[in-house]
C-alpha cells in the first residue's frame, strides 16, 4: 500500500503524541506538535528532491545518481543507523559519515534542533528505533 | 538661464524615449509579473513565503540576467526548471521515481518582441541590493571541461539536482547547459557559494565550497552555456 506520508504523517504523528501526552505533563504534547510540522515542512522541502514523496529514496532526483538515495521507510536498513549518525548525515553530509558525497551538509540550511526534529520523523516513516 | 533651458530640452529629447521604454517596461512588471514574481525584496523571508511563491524573484535580475538571453526567452518562454517553482509542489509519486505532475505545471506569459525589450530594460534596471551578489569575485579563468565534469558530477554532487546535458541529471533545480547565456558570472558564484543569502531557504544546500571550487564550478557552468545554450 502506498502512503502519502506528506498528507497522512502529521495526522499519525498528532496521534501518537497526543497518547504520549496521557504520560506526561499537560501541555508537553501541544508544545511538540509544531515541531513534528516543522519536520514535516523541512521533509517535504529539502529531502523529497531526493528520497522521494513517498519517502522510499525514488525522488525525482533518483533516476541518474549513481547512488541511490536511501529508503528512509526500510525499517532494516534505518534501523541499524544510530540518531546521531542520521543527525550528522543530515548535517554534515554524507562524506561526514563514509557515505556518498550526493548526500549534501543540510547543517547551513537547517538549525541543530530543526536536524533533531527530522531524526525523530525519520524514526516514525521508518517505523524502527535503534536496533529494532 | 537659456543655456540651462537649451541643456534641458536637449536631455529631454535623448532621455524621453529612454524613460518611456522603462514606463512601459515597468508598467508591465506591474501588470504582468507581480502575480507570480517579487519585484522588490520581499519582507518576509520565511520558508512559507517560499512555498507560496510562484516564480523566482526578480527584485535583483539586473545582477543575474544577460540581456540579450531574457529578450529572446521572453518571446518564447521554455522551461527552465523540469519540475517547476517549486518541485516539491509538482512532484507525484508513481511504481519508480517520482514524476512531475505536468497537469500542475503552468505555462509562462510570452511577451511580443516589442514588450519583450522593454520588460527586459526594466528587468535589468533592478540591479541587486549592496552585498547581496560578490561582484567581480569571478576571476574568468577557462576551466578545463574535463576537470569541471567530474567536480560537478562527482566530487561536489552538483548533477544530483541539475541537468548540465539536456536530459540527464537532476529536476528539482534549474538546468544549467543553458546557464552560461542566462546567467552573469557573478551571480553564479555568489548563488553557487550561498544560495540561501540569495533565496532564503532555497532547497539548495550552502556547501561551504573553497575558493577554487567556486571558480571552477562557476567556470564550467559558464562554458556549458557557451556550447550548449547560446
Amino acid at each position: 500500500m502506498k502512503m502519502n506520508f506528506r498528507q497522512r504523517a502529521p495526522a499519525f504523528l498528532q496521534t501518537g503524541l497526543f497518547l504520549a501526552s496521557c504520560f506526561l505533563v499537560a501541555g508537553h504534547a501541544a508544545a511538540e506538535e509544531p515541531n513534528t510540522k516543522r519536520a514535516v515542512r523541512n521533509y517535504d522541502t529539502y529531502c523529497v528532491q531526493c528520497h522521494g514523496i513517498n519517502r522510499n529514496g525514488r525522488g525525482i532526483n533518483s533516476r541518474d545518481m549513481s547512488v541511490q538515495p536511501r529508503d528512509h521507510g526500510d525499517a532494516k536498513g534505518m534501523g541499524g543507523i544510530p540518531d546521531e549518525e542520521i543527525f550528522r548525515v543530515i548535517k554534515e553530509g554524507g562524506l561526514a559519515v563514509n557515505k556518498s558525497v550526493l548526500m549534501p551538509a543540510w547543517g547551513n540550511v537547517m538549525n541543530d534542533e530543526e536536524i533533531k526534529e527530522l531524526v525523530a520523523y525519520l524514526r516514525f516513516v521508518c517505523n524502527c528505533g535503534l536496533g529494532k | 538661464m537659456n543655456l540651462h533651458l537649451l541643456a534641458a530640452l536637449g536631455l529631454g529629447l535623448v532621455a524621453s524615449p529612454v524613460f518611456a521604454a522603462d514606463g512601459i517596461g515597468a508598467g508591465l512588471l506591474k501588470s504582468q509579473c507581480i502575480s507570480c514574481h517579487a519585484i522588490a525584496k520581499p519582507d518576509n523571508a520565511s520558508l512559507d513565503r517560499l512555498w507560496e511563491r510562484k516564480g523566482p524573484d526578480l527584485y535583483y535580475s539586473g545582477s543575474k540576467f544577460n540581456k540579450p538571453w531574457l529578450e529572446k526567452w521572453l518571446q518564447n518562454p521554455a522551461s527552465i526548471r523540469p519540475a517547476g517553482e517549486f518541485y516539491t509542489r509538482h512532484v507525484k509519486g508513481t511504481d519508480k521515481e517520482d514524476a512531475v505532475d505536468e497537469s500542475t505545471l503552468t505555462p509562462h506569459v510570452k511577451l511580443s518582441e516589442a514588450d519583450a525589450e522593454v520588460v527586459a530594460d526594466a528587468l535589468m534596471a533592478m540591479v541587486a541590493p549592496a552585498g547581496l551578489i560578490d561582484k567581480g569575485a569571478f576571476k574568468g579563468e577557462k576551466v578545463g571541461m574535463a576537470m569541471g565534469a567530474m567536480f560537478f558530477n562527482k566530487l561536489r554532487g552538483c548533477a544530483a539536482c541539475h541537468m548540465a546535458k539536456p536530459g540527464m541529471g537532476g529536476a528539482s533545480g534549474p538546468e544549467l547547459f543553458t546557464a552560461g547565456g542566462r546567467l552573469q558570472a557573478d551571480y553564479i558564484y555568489s548563488y553557487i557559494k550561498n544560495p540561501q543569502k540569495i533565496d532564503p531557504h532555497i532547497w539548495m544546500p550552502t556547501l561551504n565550497l573553497a575558493e577554487p571550487d567556486l571558480q571552477r564550478l562557476t567556470g564550467y557552468i559558464l562554458q556549458l552555456g557557451a556550447s550548449e545554450g547560446k
